[in-house]
C-alpha cells in the first residue's frame, strides 16, 4: 500500500511540476522560401552567352546615358 | 552587383504619362491593368507635384512576407519578380504594397481575380528568356537583352531614372546641387535670371 502512495504522490508532484512549465507565447513568423520556377541570369542567354561582365559593361553605358549633364557636356 | 532601383525626380515629372504608355506598348499589357501610373499631388493648384509610381522592388518586401503560396523572389540584381504559375490572385500583396504595385486582371465573369501582374523592372520572369512563354505572362526582358526599364528610358524630362541605385544617388545628387533649390528651380528667377545675374536683354534695347 505504501509504495502505491508514494508513486502516486510522485505522480501527481510532476503533473503539478509540469503545469507550471513556461511555454513561448509570442508566434514567430518565419520567411517562407521561393517555391516557383528557377530563373536564370541576365547575361545567360544568346545575347551575352553567359558573359557577365559584357552585360555589367551595357547596363553601366545605359545608367550613364540617363544623366545630361554628362550627355550633354560630351 | 547593381542593386537595380527606381527614383521619381519630383521636381521634373511633367505629368506626360510617357512612362506609363510606353510600359503599357512593350508588354502588352492588358486592359485595366497599369503597372506604372502617374499619380499627381495637389492637382490643379500652382506648385503640384507628380510621381511617377510602379512596383519600387523593395529591398525587404512586403508582398514576399505575406504571400500564402511563395511565388516571389528577388534577384541578385534587387529585382522582385514572382511566378505566375504559383499565384492564386489572392490579393494579400496588393493590400500589403505600400505603393498599390501588384494589379489584378479581371479574368472572367462575378469579379474574379486572376492572376497577379506588376512591374517587373522589364526583367521578365521565371521563364526562358525572351521566350513567347516569358512575353505573355511578364512582358519583355529588357535587361536580359543589357536595357533598362523603358519607362525611364523614355522620360522625356529624365524625371524617372532606373538602373544601378548607387549610380542613380550620383546622378540626383548632381542635379540637386546643380539646379539648386526654391525659385532657383522652377519661376521668375529661372525665366527672367536672378538678381546678380540678370538675363541678357535682347539687341533691340526693349523697344516696344
Amino acid at each position: 500500500m505504501k509504495p502505491l502512495i508514494s508513486v502516486v504522490c510522485a505522480a501527481a508532484l510532476l503533473g503539478g511540476l509540469a503545469g507550471c512549465a513556461e511555454r513561448e507565447q509570442v508566434v514567430v513568423y518565419k520567411q517562407g522560401a521561393y517555391q516557383g520556377k528557377a530563373d536564370t541570369k541576365p547575361w545567360d542567354n544568346e545575347s551575352f552567352a553567359g558573359d557577365k561582365g559584357q552585360w555589367e559593361a551595357a547596363i553601366k553605358a545605359r545608367n550613364q546615358s540617363q544623366n545630361e549633364y554628362r550627355r550633354i557636356s560630351g | 552587383m547593381a542593386r537595380m532601383k527606381f527614383i521619381c525626380d519630383a521636381e521634373r515629372c511633367i505629368e506626360c504619362n510617357g512612362c506609363v504608355t510606353a510600359c503599357k506598348n512593350e508588354h502588352e499589357v492588358p486592359w485595366g491593368v497599369n503597372r506604372r501610373r502617374v499619380v499627381t499631388i495637389n492637382d490643379g493648384v500652382p506648385g503640384e507635384r507628380s510621381m511617377s509610381v510602379a512596383c519600387m522592388h523593395c529591398s525587404d518586401a512586403p508582398c514576399m512576407a505575406v504571400c500564402p503560396v511563395d511565388c516571389f523572389y528577388r534577384t541578385d540584381e534587387g529585382v522582385v519578380l514572382h511566378d505566375k504559375d504559383l499565384c492564386i490572385g489572392c490579393g494579400y500583396c496588393f493590400y500589403a504594397c505600400p505603393f498599390g504595385a501588384p494589379q489584378f486582371p479581371q479574368a472572367g465573369a462575378f469579379g474574379l481575380r486572376g492572376k497577379m501582374d506588376k512591374c517587373t523592372f522589364c526583367a521578365g520572369g521565371p521563364e526562358k528568356d525572351s521566350s513567347e512563354d516569358e512575353f505573355r505572362k511578364y512582358g519583355r526582358n529588357r535587361l536580359a537583352e543589357g536595357k533598362l526599364p523603358l519607362c525611364a528610358e523614355v522620360c522625356s524630362t529624365k524625371a524617372l531614372l532606373g538602373g544601378d541605385a548607387d549610380v542613380l544617388a550620383d546622378i540626383y545628387r548632381q542635379r540637386v546641387l546643380t539646379r539648386g533649390k526654391g525659385a532657383d528651380i522652377w519661376g521668375w528667377s529661372t525665366a527672367y535670371g536672378k538678381p546678380d545675374a540678370p538675363a541678357s536683354q535682347p539687341a533691340g534695347g526693349g523697344q516696344s
